[in-house]
């Protein structure tokens, strides 16, 4: 046994990095774990040729919470925004594209629908008072309903307080919305194909949904509720890359005393006397600590790091059946100059383009994912960070990140046998907006969610680590019985995606447990 | 077995052929989607013959888990809340098994075959909750309910029959051990354990062996006053014998729809056979948690005055206070006592306070009341010294 810490920390995804900064912070000798070379979990740049850096999974800061950045002065620690309130542009075929900043009737909605023009400043008004409603929630920790104490009541008093706030109009029609599918609600809103399925990508982003999936209102509910600099649902691109967002995280935890350790793969969870008592490396190395917080997912968490024997076997069941296969693979490409869209401008190809031409092509590329295959017409999320921030490709080259939506974990064929076509697919479809894409390609890369398990420890390649959605959210998340992220085992902890709120780059995750933590008394 | 079983809701078992024509009364009853039967004749006759003579019983409804592979015993450990490492092979040992709560699930017996093979029978199905339970264990979880009949062979002079089928061999075994014999070539496993509390055996063999076992079975008991006999005569002598019935004593916590119905083994009265030191098992969370505390329920014997069986009575402490209720009660013609199986609330189950039974007997188309004292008693009811003699008295 090395030196025993008050607490581990095992991975150093931006959750366990914040948590871990904030127990320093409360004095305690924390370790953090990471088995990569680099720290940041999913939240990692990587270098895909000489000179081009990319974001290896994760590419848009939505939720990055504001407490988290004042308190652990992470502009202090290097964290500067390279672009921040993103505007959203809706690909369209014909040339016509739609810019979509928040509840914003911009001029190309008015364009491409009058009515449609009208119609979404109410929507979005609307919707993000639902989400305001849902908002402080993210720094809670989740209540639970069966043995709840006074801060659990507390919290959903708090909650219904503001439903009623809401008004009797409004409440009934927060109950009425909150349920339905995407494609409902956008339907009865909307005229224009565009604009509903750029809103309708939104909904189904991170989960296994389409859009008239049941519930998805809710996961796009959950997106507004994030916030960047106090904008509601604003998106962002930290300067340096996704890594150095990370970086400055890190910067902060090491600044509160945390150490850092890469490389460093943690085999299992040690137990003894019913109780975590410290982890064991691949190497055989024994670290010693009386608290031990996982930023892996759930199911690597209790079933691969901690094993089912010190489980219940009710809890062991609903790990297993936590709803977690990827459906999203990344396209990277190296490109020797901008490619041209037509109808966009330069400065508009470094905003977030999203190709998702309307509901019915939606659903369409979902379906696939329920027999195995993928999307044959994907639906893209696509940025060209290299604009806003040089430092990531050499002058008048670019780099671009998408995420490609179907690409389920559970394929056919297996990805080894369908990751170029699936790399041309996708291509294919950018082309089909971008004509002179194919011929500034440089050099490629698709990441599938076979990938991303392998390389980050993501069980099923979800980036999430669970489905956003209805049944996986708030104390349900990840499952009950670990809800608030304290695990059935004295001295184990959650800080992840999988539990509540979620995934996304926001570190509420970590913020809670290091709350939870501290409040228990333990470490 | 049927090519269709679903057309035929109810099974029979590999003993039906011998069972039916028994069976004059047409008194069936279901178990486990079998059709059993519940009395052949009369359940008095039947009952004396397990006091005083021998009995068979068509054991086979009974759910048989083989559990083999090199964690088996970690695995048991798991699922199980007693130490299944003290148990050696050709022991058998009483179980029970907890959901997350703590609360019971069912109970059954555990025979240990070998280091590595075990096998646990149980009155319901629970395939899938020890299928999910082995995750993570290096051991195989196989329904073998179909292949192994059964027949408890209890009474007395249960060791006289096996003694005349020439099972010399079976004199040294003790209560809850079992052994390989061959009876007339037929490969059986015997172990002394049962449901009535008395001298008995259970046999284990092919289910394809049943009938012929059962034949050799009669015939050698034929001096002995051998009786085949129905679920209603073994649940007399199992409240003599003061065992719990899962859904009758207690609800199995998967089944029960009210979660005051549940039950801890600390609440069964079974602490004893839960082992908090050999590392975790289901449930020990919640056990540890509740043994902090007092108990809510608890489940205890009662010596009811008067001879008025107190069938589903309520339990009064005072006039007002229900402190409890009856779940099993019966008249004991062999202890010459009323008693009962009840589940008494905190604070009334310590055995200080008096305690009335509110019993409702019909007489001849008239309920009347009968409020009848009642007291905590010690179990069994009934514990004769022959049960647990070794080498058996040849009765």
């Amino acid at each position: 046994m090395t030196g025993r810490k008050d607490v581990i920390v095992v991975g150093g995804g931006h959750n366990g990095l914040v948590c871990a900064a904030y127990l320093a912070r409360a004095g305690r000798r924390v370790l953090v774990l990471e088995r990569n070379p680099q720290i940041g979990g999913a939240a990692v740049n990587k270098e895909i040729a000489p000179g081009f850096t990319v974001p290896a999974c994760a590419h848009i800061l939505h939720h990055l919470h504001p407490r988290v950045i004042s308190e652990l002065n992470l502009a202090g620690h290097g964290l500067s925004l390279a672009a921040k309130n993103l505007a959203t542009i809706a690909l369209g075929r014909d040339g016509r594209h739609l810019v979509l900043r928040g509840g914003e009737a911009t001029p190309s909605l008015k364009d491409l629908s009058p009515a449609d023009a009208a119609a979404l400043p109410g929507f979005h008004a609307r919707m993000s008072r639902f989400a305001e409603v849902l908002r402080p929630l993210l720094t809670e920790a989740p209540p639970r309903l069966h043995g709840m104490n006074r801060g659990d009541q507390w919290t959903l008093a708090k909650l219904a307080w503001r439903l009623r706030r809401l008004g009797r109009v409004e409440f009934r029609e927060f109950l009425r919305v909150a349920a339905m599918n995407a494609a409902d609600i956008l339907e009865e809103s909307f005229e224009s194909d565009l604009l509903k399925g750029a809103l309708a990508f939104d909904a189904v982003l991170g989960t296994s949904f389409g859009p008239r999936s049941p519930g998805s209102v809710f996961t796009l509910l959950y997106r507004l509720a994030g916030q960047v600099e106090g904008r509601s649902a604003a998106l962002a691109l930290p300067r340096g890359g996704m890594g150095a967002a990370v970086e400055a995280i890190a910067a902060a935890a090491r600044a509160q005393g945390a150490e850092i350790r890469t490389e460093a793969r943690v085999a299992r969870i040690l137990v003894e006397d019913d109780r975590a008592a410290g982890v064991e490396l691949e190497s055989g190395e024994r670290i010693a600590a009386g608290t031990v917080v996982s930023n892996a997912d759930p199911k690597a968490t209790f079933l691969s790091l901690l094993g089912a024997e010190h489980l219940d076997t009710g809890f062991v069941r609903r790990i297993t059946n936590l709803r977690m296969n990827g459906m999203a693979a990344k396209l990277h490409l190296v490109l020797d100059g901008l490619p041209s869209v037509p109808g966009l401008s330069a400065a508009e190809l470094g905003e977030r383009l999203v190709i998702a031409p309307g509901i019915d092509q939606l659903e369409r590329a979902f379906n696939h994912t329920k027999y195995g295959e993928y999307s044959e017409s994907p639906a893209m999320e696509v940025t060209i960070p290299s604009i806003v921030d040089p430092s990531l490709a050499p002058e008048g080259r670019h780099v671009l990140s998408a995420v490609v939506i179907y690409a389920p974990y559970h394929l056919k064929q297996g990805w080894e046998a369908a990751r170029d076509t699936f790399a041309e697919l996708a291509i294919d479809t950018l082309a089909a907006y971008a004509p002179d894409l194919p011929e500034r390609i440089v050099a490629r890369e698709l990441v599938t969610p076979a990938d991303l398990e392998r390389d980050y420890g993501m069980t099923g390649g979800h980036w999430h680590h669970g489905d956003l959605a209805l049944d996986q959210m708030l104390m349900l998340r990840p499952v009950p019985g670990a809800s608030q992220y304290a695990a059935p085992l004295p001295g184990l902890y959650l800080c992840g995606a999988g539990s509540h709120p979620g995934g996304g780059i926001m570190g509420a995750a970590g913020f809670n447990a290091a709350r939870r933590i501290l409040g228990d008394g333990a470490a | 077995m049927t090519a269709a079983p679903y057309k035929q809701p109810l099974l029979e078992t590999p003993l039906h052929a011998r069972t039916a024509p028994l069976c004059l009364t047409g008194d069936w009853a279901h178990w486990a989607g079998y059709l059993t039967v519940n009395s052949y004749r009369t359940v008095e006759q039947e009952y004396f013959a397990i006091r005083n003579a021998a009995t068979l019983f068509d054991l086979s409804p009974m759910r048989k888990y083989r559990i083999a592979g090199p964690d088996a015993e970690r695995y048991l450990n798991r699922l199980l809340t007693r130490d299944v490492g003290k148990l050696k092979p050709g022991r058998v040992g009483y179980a029970v098994w907890c959901d997350d709560q703590g609360k019971v699930l069912d109970d059954g017996t555990v025979f240990r075959f070998g280091p590595e093979e075990f096998h646990v029978y149980s009155q319901e199905r629970h395939l899938n909750w020890f299928l999910d339970s082995a995750l993570g264990f290096d051991v195989t979880v196989t329904d073998v309910s179909e292949d192994i009949a059964a027949i408890a062979l209890q009474g007395p002079q249960s060791f006289s029959v096996l003694q005349a089928l020439g099972l010399t061999g079976c004199a040294a075994l003790k209560p809850f051990d079992m052994a390989e014999f061959t009876i007339d070539g037929l490969a059986v496993t015997l172990s002394r354990t049962g449901f009535t509390g008395d001298l008995g055996y259970e046999i284990w063999t092919e289910s394809t062996h049943a009938v012929a076992l059962w034949d050799r079975l009669m015939a050698a008991g034929a001096d002995h006053g051998i009786l085949a006999v129905g679920s209603a005569a073994l649940d007399l002598a199992r409240i003599e014998a003061g065992f719990p019935v899962a859904n009758v004593d207690f609800i199995a916590a998967e089944q029960a729809l009210r979660a005051t119905r549940r039950r801890s083994p600390l609440e069964l009265g079974l602490g004893w056979m839960v082992d908090f030191e050999k590392g975790h098992f289901n449930g020990r969370r919640a056990l540890l948690a509740e043994r902090g505390r007092a108990a809510g329920y608890r489940l205890v014997g009662l010596d009811v005055a008067g001879n008025k069986p107190a069938r589903d009575a309520l339990i009064y402490h005072g006039r007002d206070t229900v402190a409890g209720f009856v779940t099993s009660a019966m008249w004991s013609p062999t202890c010459k006592r009323n008693i009962a199986l009840a589940t008494l609330k905190r604070p009334f189950e310590t055995g200080n306070q008096a305690l009335w039974a509110e019993i409702y007997v019909k007489k001849e188309g008239k309920w009347e009341k009968v409020v009848a004292p009642c007291r905590i008693v010690e179990r069994p009811f009934f514990n004769p010294p022959r049960r647990r003699a070794t080498p058996p008295l040849a009765y």
